[in-house]
């Protein structure tokens, strides 16, 4: 079981977006999430989806992975267009549904809103599709060392998250192990009303807290007796580096963005 | 002050004011390159006596060198730079994401710079044998394994002093077998000062000498083949010996021993000698 364990929605793949430094995935993708909200025709529309899609090909990961990935937010969208479809009253009377008149205003309204949502959607989860965690942390560390200046506490914070990080495996191994002990003590998890159910989960939940503070007890401990005594004055072993693949994804992806302020009215 | 590498100079401590004393009135020395097993029950103090040599406690009363350093909270970063620790809980000690990130991470806090460190965590990792795991996640490590991966990282920073804190506890009897025939290799490949902390006195074996703890208080000073001769004055105080030593013990009185065998071989190896000689 724990050998298949992934943690997040990373999928191994050798692929260029793969390889892509974790500081200009998210940096484009911030970027993109802004600018989408420029596109006003169809056209824009068009050049986005094919960016989005060709970027989602580019990832070499298999399309039901990418499916999977959108399947919580397929309801949304779904409902982000029929909401529109009905309740937006601009230009022509098309048809009537239930007595509701549709109009052509709304069907356009409606389609955009659901593809933006559904290309947003996309291109985020590519990030964490592509980007092992551990990646993210180490990209959003320097990312926000410049806040350093104002006394905010960078290293602190992507120390904590890859703490965090390393002791969810051990964690949930830990919880299957007490869930079981209780069980084998007569605490039903899987039957009974909501509340009993609910209630049930407090055997479970205690014991997993009084060892998740020894262990994080032990574990400064154990920091400290490694040398550990804060950011200042540590190397690193993990190094990002921009090079010559970045600067051509930047430079695709500025191209990409000066279309959309082109084809837009 | 050369030779003796660690001093304890009538070392008394305890957790809390109104707690009893945990050591009382505690004195030894460590020489240079000398492996010292330190013995004794739960509660005995030993572990203490670890977190002392590294600064993790202070002692109330009395004073401690390492390597010639008083320990002190000023000194306390200089000492932990040549001091390597391994604990217990293989889960709880182990701080990076993957093998690789773990053995890095003594190094990272010790400023060392990037190609160094990644030739230093080749070695450690080819000395405890774990090079085919570099990039493994903790939770694909046996206990075992993850023991190792804690010596490579103490190892990664070049100590002149090993803390060895109870490694094998948690560990299953196939793990205990992996470290202490690591923590052999590394006596026989490098110098350096060793103390092993243990209640099993299977584990005492390698050592050159024994510090027997009890209630706080050194019970004896010695050599592992005298100790084991002293069954029943352990079992007092809650040790046991092994196997070996118990079947020694018993033909004591029909066979003659040369000296006490420490290994299973060892005592074959006379037991046949005194079979031949009949």
């Amino acid at each position: 079981m724990a050998s298949s364990l992934i943690i997040g929605q990373y999928v191994p793949a050798d692929s260029v977006v793969h390889k892509l430094d974790p500081r200009t995935k998210i940096m484009m993708i911030f970027t993109f999430v802004v600018v989408i909200f420029f596109a006003n025709n169809a056209y824009s529309y068009l050049w986005l989806t094919v960016f989005s899609l060709s970027a989602a090909a580019l990832t070499k990961i298999k399309p039901h992975f990418l499916l999977k990935g959108l399947k919580p937010v397929w309801f949304l969208i779904v409902f982000t267009f029929l909401l529109h479809l009905f309740v937006t009253r601009e230009g022509d009377v098309l048809t009537t549904i239930f007595g509701l008149p549709i109009y052509s205003g709304a069907l356009i309204q409606g389609f955009q809103i659901s593809l933006r949502f559904f290309l947003l959607i996309l291109i985020t989860s590519l990030l964490t599709l592509t980007t092992t965690p551990i990646e993210i942390t180490d990209a959003i560390e320097t990312l926000l060392h410049p806040l350093k200046k104002i006394k905010f506490p960078v290293h602190e914070l992507a120390l904590m998250m890859s703490i965090s990080l390393r002791f969810i495996p051990t964690l949930m191994q830990e919880t299957e192990k007490i869930s079981k002990a209780q069980a084998s003590r007569g605490v039903d998890f899987k039957t009974g009303p909501l509340k009993e159910r609910i209630q049930a989960v407090v055997p479970l939940l205690v014991p997993l807290f009084v060892s998740a503070f020894k262990r994080a007890e032990e574990l400064a401990m154990a920091m400290e007796a490694r040398g550990y005594r804060g950011g200042e004055g540590r190397t690193r072993l993990r190094e990002l580096e921009i090079v010559r693949r970045d600067y051509m994804a930047i430079g695709l992806f500025l191209i990409v963005m000066i279309g959309l302020f082109v084809l837009r009215t | 002050m050369a030779t003796d590498q660690v001093i304890f100079k009538n070392v008394s401590f305890r957790y809390a004011e109104d707690q009893p004393w945990v050591l009382k009135n505690v004195s030894f020395s460590i020489k240079q390159d000398e492996w010292v097993a330190i013995l004794g029950h739960n509660g005995s103090g030993k572990s203490t006596i670890a977190k002392l040599m590294n600064g993790l406690l202070f002692p109330d009363e009395g004073t401690i060198y390492v390597h010639g350093i008083e320990v002190t909270p000023d000194t306390v970063w200089d000492i932990r730079e040549k001091v390597g620790m391994v604990f217990q809980n293989p889960d709880n000690q182990f701080v990076g994401t993957t093998v690789r990130d773990d053995v890095a991470f003594g190094l990272e806090n010790r400023g060392v710079d990037r190609e160094i460190m990644l030739n230093r965590i080749e070695e450690s990792l080819k000395s405890v044998r774990m090079t085919d795991y570099l990039f493994h996640e903790p939770h694909r490590l046996s206990g075992g394994q993850k023991q190792r991966v804690a010596i490579a990282g103490v190892l990664a920073i070049q100590p002149d002093l090993i803390i060895l804190d109870e490694a094998t506890a948690m560990l299953d009897p196939r793990g205990r077998k992996e470290i202490m025939m690591t923590v052999n290799d590394l006596r026989e490949e490098t110098k350096v000062n060793l103390v092993s902390i243990t209640h099993d006195l299977n584990e005492i074996v390698g050592a050159d000498r024994v510090i027997v703890m009890n209630d706080g208080e050194i019970w004896l000073e010695t050599v592992p083949r005298e100790l084991f001769k002293q069954e029943e004055s352990l079992r007092e105080i809650g040790l046991d010996v092994p196997f070996t030593a118990k079947v020694t013990n018993r033909l004591k009185d029909t066979v003659d021993f040369d000296q006490q065998p420490l290994t299973q071989k060892e005592l074959l190896d006379q037991l046949w000698i005194f079979h031949s000689k009949q």
